[in-house]
């Protein structure tokens, strides 16, 4: 029993020496990001790494959701004689919802371990010592363009599942079931409020890129070098990245109402 | 041949310095200074503390007590932000060589001109040539890292190290995992950059003709004490430890070695 509390103990202690670290590596990544030079190339690479490298699986993940959304919503309002509204149910399911949180899932599981795990090669390698010995700080140049990019397409990523989802949901919905095209738009125009939907979501977007990015370089930068720990780093990003989004995900809902 | 001497007008200076990983001591009270524009040879068994001695110079970890002086500053107690003006004045060719994989050899020796000069992209290109001919290296500009042999790496990555013209230079095991071709060329470059350009350099290594070979100085880690000396002075030593260290009877030395630590910690040592 006494083992038991005191590797709670433990655990707690390790919890909230890891939440302290990831705090002063946080503020270190926004000091790096006013320092100039202003890292543009490796920011743009990024950007064509976390970002367009992700397009291929946004799209065909948010069709996919965006047809069982359809496919699930017409056969159960059809019970009740509102598959009229299924427009809406599709519109606000992937907008406040299923977009931010499941676009953030899938980029963490696909950008998010790769920069984990190209943060802990380059550590196991000593390719950031071989930086700092030439006078160059490695949260500066490689650190934060990542943090950074993370951060930008997140939102953008986002749209663009909800924009295939809503496109998914219309070809069940509209093609498939029969449908009216108007009435499924008109439903969807109707219900979605363009600031505490669209911008919500976006905003919900954008605190999982910096969850992502954050916890993605951490962990990649504090990985032991050898190559357990580069296995570590990726599959704890993950882990952690995954499970962070989802109780985030909670806290903004309940406190934004978004 | 001394042990715990230190010339304070030396480029690096190591005074007292205490080095642990965790339960692990390395180095236990660490003195010997580094002669300017000299070869010194830092040789010791595996996990000796060759590397953590180079890492220590260059800032990369810190030591747990004792001061460590470098190009006339002391760094030990430095921030991590004032280290970079001190690692100006260095240059480091890691035993993996450290090059960055994602860009080609040319651009790994452009990093370091395009970060810290003003130079024009001509001009960098000149300087990258002309240490790539230094160090025996022809066409590979376009090739990435991964493309090279480990020889060929570690030239590549002394280039990088000197590109700069650093007034120290540390290189941690130049020689290991290079057939006897390749260690003798390695050995041969950094003898002539020591020579022509007048570079401080510090070499850890535990190849010992090498060493004995090029170096001006050696400074030999045994357990958690350093003997300082030429190699001449250090091969007559009357400690048969030393002498068979350097005789490269390995088994016993590193047997002696053990025991020779136990026996200091435990303070029934005397220097011969």
């Amino acid at each position: 029993m006494i083992g038991f509390v005191q590797d709670l103990g433990w655990m707690a202690v390790r919890f909230v020496d890891h939440l302290g670290k990831l705090a002063v590596f946080a503020a270190q990544i926004g000091r790096a990001l006013l320092t100039p030079p202003p890292r543009v190339r490796p920011f743009i690479e990024e950007i064509f790494n976390l970002g367009v490298l992700s397009l291929v699986i946004i799209c065909v993940s948010g069709l996919a959701v965006g047809m069982v959304l359809g496919l699930q919503g017409y056969n159960t309002l059809v019970r009740f004689g509102a598959e009229q509204s299924l427009g809406a149910v599709v519109g606000l399911s992937l907008i406040r919802e299923l977009g931010p949180v499941l676009t953030a899932l899938l980029a963490t599981g696909r950008a998010g371990s790769a920069t984990a795990a190209e943060i802990g090669t380059m550590v196991a390698t000593e390719q950031l010592d071989g930086l700092r010995m030439m006078s160059v700080n490695p949260i500066h140049l490689v650190v934060t363009p990542k943090a950074v990019a993370m951060v930008c397409v997140m939102p953008l990523l986002s749209a663009l599942f909800i924009v295939c989802g809503l496109g998914g949901g219309y070809f069940v919905g509209v093609k498939l079931m029969g449908l009216d095209g108007g009435t499924y738009v008109s439903s969807l125009q109707n219900a979605v409020d363009f600031h505490d939907d669209v911008v919500g979501s976006l905003l919900k977007a954008l605190v999982f890129g910096v969850l992502v990015g954050l916890i993605a370089t951490y962990r990649g930068y504090t990985s032991a070098p050898t190559s357990a720990g580069v296995s570590s780093a990726t599959t704890s990003t993950v882990v952690v990245g995954s499970v962070s989004i989802l109780i985030f995900d909670y806290f903004i809902t309940a406190l934004w109402g978004v | 041949m001394a042990e715990g001497s230190t010339d304070t007008d030396a480029p690096v200076v190591f005074d007292a310095v205490d080095m642990a990983f965790g339960e692990r001591r390395v180095l236990r009270g660490l003195s010997c200074s580094f002669p300017r524009g000299r070869i010194s040879v830092i040789l010791g068994g595996s996990g000796s503390g060759k590397t953590t001695v180079l890492r220590l110079v260059g800032g990369l970890v810190r030591p747990q007590g004792g001061r460590i002086i470098v190009a006339g500053q002391e760094i030990g107690g430095l921030p991590e932000s004032q280290m970079y003006a001190v690692r100006s004045k260095l240059g480091m060719m890691f035993q993996g060589g450290a090059l960055l994989d994602s860009l080609t050899i040319f651009d790994n020796l452009a990093f370091p001109l395009r970060e810290h000069t003003r130079l024009r992209e001509a001009e960098i290109a000149d300087e990258v040539h002309k240490q790539l001919a230094a160090v025996g290296l022809t066409d590979v500009d376009a090739l990435l890292p991964g493309q090279l042999s480990g020889g060929m790496i570690k030239r590549a990555a002394l280039a990088r190290a000197i590109i700069t013209k650093p007034e120290i230079l540390l290189c941690d095991e130049p020689f290991s995992g290079l057939d006897p071709i390749s260690v003798k060329r390695i050995e041969a470059l950094l003898r002539r950059i020591n020579r022509q350009l007048g570079i401080t350099m510090l070499v850890s290594s535990h190849h010992i003709p090498s060493t004995m070979r090029m170096a001006d100085q050696v400074v030999l880690l045994l357990g958690n004490t350093a003997v300082v000396g030429a190699p001449a002075e250090l091969q007559q030593s009357r400690d048969a430890t030393i002498r068979n260290f350097l005789n490269e009877e390995v088994d016993e030395s590193l047997e002696a070695a053990a025991e020779l630590a136990t026996e200091r910690q435990s303070g029934t040592w005397s220097h011969p």
